[in-house]
């Protein structure tokens, strides 16, 4: 009897799930104040924003290994590392997919590629997708520009890294490095939202 | 100068009134002009900027159209359409069309799509979206479109929907009933 009811507790709650599915909530907007989390990093280390004690922000990409969207965007997340974290800007990295979905994507893999890719940045792996969803990621790539203030990191940017995901020398708008330059110039960031097509996160 | 515009307009109201039982009858035959066309192996590809395409989202008669966004590596694409083909074959004398919009990079058209059209037998009318600034048309497909796909519009001259969801087969039927 009792397994009967927690069943069908079960089937109300997966009946108004699926219901409420596209209302869930939609995640920050810019100005809102961003979680911090403690993630497993490649190198099995932990990693908080809180650590980062001398940051001015984050670019917070989520990101994963087997999207071809992520791939074509690689090296320009390097590139945005190299550039900004030495001003106070670092990439942090999150694959928010479940590798039981998507095996290319499980923590090992993530080793392997951060190591091909030489990554400079930490590659964190949202262990149990509980991060993402309160960040309000859709897809990879997909980016959160944060601003450490007194009340938190702060919102100021979300979206695509630029306006060409296929070919890196026809960018016209580099929309996060525009937004970080705009932040350390002390500046209102002029772009403040994009879309861009990637591949759903695997859930 | 004047009368060559008046004959101007009437051609063009000529033209379309011949035109508009047609586009009924075979939709494809209004379809916009390509900005390139790929060819492979006896498949081929039309090719689209978003302006291009655009008028494919817009059609006005009697059809009711299901334009799916996908792309040949993205696997929940690739694990519906063939639900998608299956509503194209089944729905064939209901005025439904199926439009699968590949979003496929632009260097990936020969090497990947047109094979995977030829190998699978696609039946339902492909078109690639070659357009890279997606933020600037994203938000013109629907609004509330963040850019994951796969992603579905349904429409026809009276209602539309947008769904950024995977499909069943008896999903899309379900869709597809409000509309007729």
């Amino acid at each position: 009897m009792k397994q009967l009811r927690i069943l069908a507790l079960a089937v109300v709650v997966a009946a108004a799930s699926a219901f409420t599915l596209k209302t869930v909530n939609p995640g920050y907007k810019v100005g809102d104040i961003a979680t911090d989390f403690r993630l497993k990093n490649v190198n099995d280390k932990m990693v908080s924003l809180k650590d980062y004690k001398d940051a001015k922000g984050f670019i917070v990409v989520f990101t994963c290994n087997h999207c071809p969207y992520a791939k074509a965007y690689e090296d320009r997340i390097i590139a945005l590392d190299k550039k900004f974290s030495k001003l106070g800007y670092p990439v942090i990295a999150i694959n928010p997919n479940n590798p039981a979905k998507q095996p290319e994507d499980a923590f090992d893999r993530m080793k392997t590629r951060a190591k091909e890719k030489k990554f400079t940045f930490p590659y964190l792996f949202d262990e149990g997708q509980r991060i993402y969803p309160q960040y309000g990621a859709t897809k990879t790539p997909h980016v959160y520009i944060l601003k450490k203030t007194a009340k938190g990191n702060q919102v100021q940017y979300i979206g695509a890294i630029d306006d060409n995901h296929e070919d890196e020398k026809a960018v016209k708008e580099k929309y996060v490095e525009n937004a970080v330059n705009a932040l350390l110039a002390g500046k209102d960031v002029p772009v403040k939202e994009t879309k861009a097509i990637g591949c759903t996160i695997k859930v | 100068m004047k009368k060559i515009l008046v004959v101007c307009m009437a051609l063009g109201a000529l033209a379309c009134q011949k035109k508009e039982p047609a586009v009924d009858a075979d939709p494809v035959a209004t379809d916009p002009t390509p900005t390139k066309v790929y060819s492979k192996d006896g498949v081929s590809v039309n090719s689209y900027d978003f302006k291009a395409f655009e008028p494919l989202l817009h059609k006005n008669n009697d059809t009711t159209y299901v334009v799916n966004f996908w792309a040949t590596w993205c696997a929940p694409c690739i694990a519906e359409l063939p639900h998608f083909e299956k509503l194209n074959r089944d729905y064939k004398d209901k005025k439904v069309k199926v439009i699968l919009a590949s979003l496929d990079f632009s260097k990936q058209v020969e090497s990947n799509l047109l094979p995977f059209i030829k190998n699978k037998n696609l039946q339902s009318k492909v078109v690639h979206l070659g357009d890279p600034d997606a933020n600037a048309w994203i938000e013109k497909v629907d609004s509330t479109w963040s850019g994951a796909i796969p992603a579905t519009v349904i429409y026809n001259k009276t209602k539309r929907n947008f769904y950024e969801q995977s499909f069943t087969y008896e999903q899309l039927q379900q869709e597809l009933a409000q509309f007729q």
